[in-house]
């Protein structure tokens, strides 16, 4: 017993420390990428290739001045980004990162929760997470906040529906809520991503609009809203807000990589065939490599694609992305019956 | 309405059809163009590390020069003030005593010379002016500095330094610019 919580409390102060130090790099990859799509040479004076950046950033956030308003509501004000920040982190508990691992004469799994639920426990933390940018801006006690809040508030909603629906059609080829078993499923057969290509791609579009990033950043709009929902915000405050939408990125990158693109399996390999503890270090690369892959992608979309209108926002949404998920489900739907009654109509 | 110029384009307003409203096939190529630039030559150069080469005629700082015994040769004429359109330059004129022939090539030498950096337009007057090849525009440039008194350099900040005591530093001063024929 005691063995298994130590084993699992490691597990999870290395999870925690691998998603801050992946998200503060995140930061220092976005910086570089933007500058290497624009042509500019992007950090490069803080270690080499300026990869002490983040540090320096990081630093930098800690000894600035930390402002509370006087006209916002302290409490909420200190809530908003923890908040922000617990759920980004919260998420990553679900996730199988790898297979077993044999140490200790124990087979350690690289898991820190297997909950058969998984998938809806995904979707309740994350929709948690607009929580934070809510009450920060709520918070704030300004108008430029309050607006960024609604919006975020507003945009979770309505990309939720086309995401829990897209996630429905997914369920039905699996079988099972449980994220270990659909990586098993996948290891077994082929990638969710070949029987769900569709849903895959509606998924994608609203993990941009759930980690309110380009292009459906209109919860932060620096040019209409000054900051968005951060605007009060300075010093380590702010630094928790931009740090979890990087954390909510990285998470949205293995979710994804999980639910479509077989989470930790290694593709073209059987991994029956290899040494227990090795394939699940592989195994472990495999799905970072598919994350780092997904992180390109949504920092690749930022620097090309402009923001979106309010209403191209809602039109998006509601009258595209949420009738194609249903057709989605209705055609998978439909299949799955033909194949049980093996092609007979 | 005729067109003035024969690149007109005639606006599209059609509506979007189903596809369109997808944005996907637009984001897709604007992807791509995105991702070419990848490829693409940086024109960036890493400054401090790298500098760009100075044309032969660049006019930088100024350098009051000494001939190659390290006398100063600036006789004081004050022609180069007379020549600045900004009249950044001033000095003050002394006699050479005895003893000091190994310090001033003429006469007359300038105990002060002053030239406000932050009037001076670098256009390089003082030095067509300079009968005695005394003042020259080196490829020195991007003085920074916390006050504006600073900017008001002295003798101390001006002359080259001593070719023989310091050969380094001086060919280092000096420059890679093409001067005019030394004129005596």
């Amino acid at each position: 017993m005691l063995a298994l919580i130590i084993e699992k409390l490691v597990l999870i102060v290395i999870v925690v420390m691998a998603s801050l130090v992946i998200a503060m790099y995140a930061t220092y990859g976005e910086r570089k990428i933007a500058a290497i799509l624009q042509d500019r040479r992007g950090p490069n004076r803080a270690g080499p290739f300026g990869i002490l950046q983040p540090l320096a950033d990081g630093l930098k956030l800690f000894f600035k001045e930390e402002i509370i308003p006087d006209f916002s509501s302290k409490f909420l004000f200190i809530l908003g980004p923890s908040l922000a920040m617990l759920t980004a982190i919260m998420t990553s508990a679900i996730v199988p990162w790898g297979d077993k691992v044999h140490l200790f004469n124990r087979d350690i799994s690289l898991q820190i929760a297997d909950v058969n639920v998984g998938i809806l426990y995904v979707f309740a933390v994350v929709s948690m997470g607009v929580y934070g940018i809510m009450i920060g801006s709520w918070a704030s006690n300004n108008k430029f906040s309050l607006m960024g809040g609604l919006r975020a508030a507003s945009q979770i909603i309505s990309y939720e529906l086309a995401m829990g629906i897209s996630i429905i059609a997914l369920l039905m080829v699996t079988g099972t809520l449980s994220l270990k078993e659909m990586v098993l499923q996948q290891q077994a057969g082929y990638w969710n991503i070949v029987y769900q290509p569709v849903g895959f791609l509606l998924f994608l579009i609203c993990a941009f609009a759930e980690c309110n990033r380009a292009p459906f950043d209109l919860a932060e709009a620096e040019s209409e809203l000054i900051g968005g929902y951060h605007t009060e915000y300075s010093s380590m405050k702010l630094g928790f807000y931009l740090f979890s939408e990087y954390i909510n990125m990285f998470i949205s990158s293995v979710i994804m990589s999980t639910l479509f693109f077989g989470g930790y399996d290694i593709p073209f390999v059987n991994e029956a065939n290899y040494d227990q503890n090795w394939i699940a270090l592989f195994g472990v690369l495999a799905l970072m490599a598919k994350v780092v892959c997904f992180i390109f992608f949504f920092m690749w979309v930022r620097w090309t694609i402009p923001r979106f209108r309010y209403d191209q926002l809602m039109n998006l949404g509601w009258k595209i992305l949420i009738p194609i998920s249903l057709f989605n489900m209705l055609v998978t739907g439909a299949i799955i019956l033909l194949k049980e009654n093996n092609w007979h109509f | 309405m005729q067109a003035l110029t024969n690149r007109l384009k005639q606006v599209d307003r059609r509506k979007m059809n189903f596809l369109e409203r997808l944005y996907l096939v637009a984001i897709f190529k604007g992807m791509l163009i995105t991702f070419s630039h990848i490829f693409k030559k940086r024109p960036t150069i890493n400054y401090p590390e790298k500098t760009r080469p100075f044309s032969p005629v660049f006019r930088g700082l100024h350098i009051l020069n000494r001939d190659e015994e390290g006398r100063e040769n600036c006789t004081a004429c004050g022609l180069c003030a007379v020549a600045c359109p900004a009249e950044a330059i001033t000095m003050e004129a002394a006699e050479r005593q005895t003893g000091e022939e190994n310090l001033y090539r003429e006469e007359k030498y300038a105990a002060k010379y002053e030239i406000n950096m932050l009037r001076c337009i670098f256009c390089g007057l003082c030095e067509e002016a300079c009968p005695k090849d005394a003042i020259y525009l080196s490829e020195t440039f991007a003085p920074a500095d916390y006050q504006r008194k600073q900017f008001i350099y002295k003798k101390e900040e001006l002359l080259i330094p001593h070719p023989i005591e310091e050969p380094d530093a001086y060919k280092k001063a000096l420059g890679n610019r093409v001067k005019k024929e030394t004129v005596n």
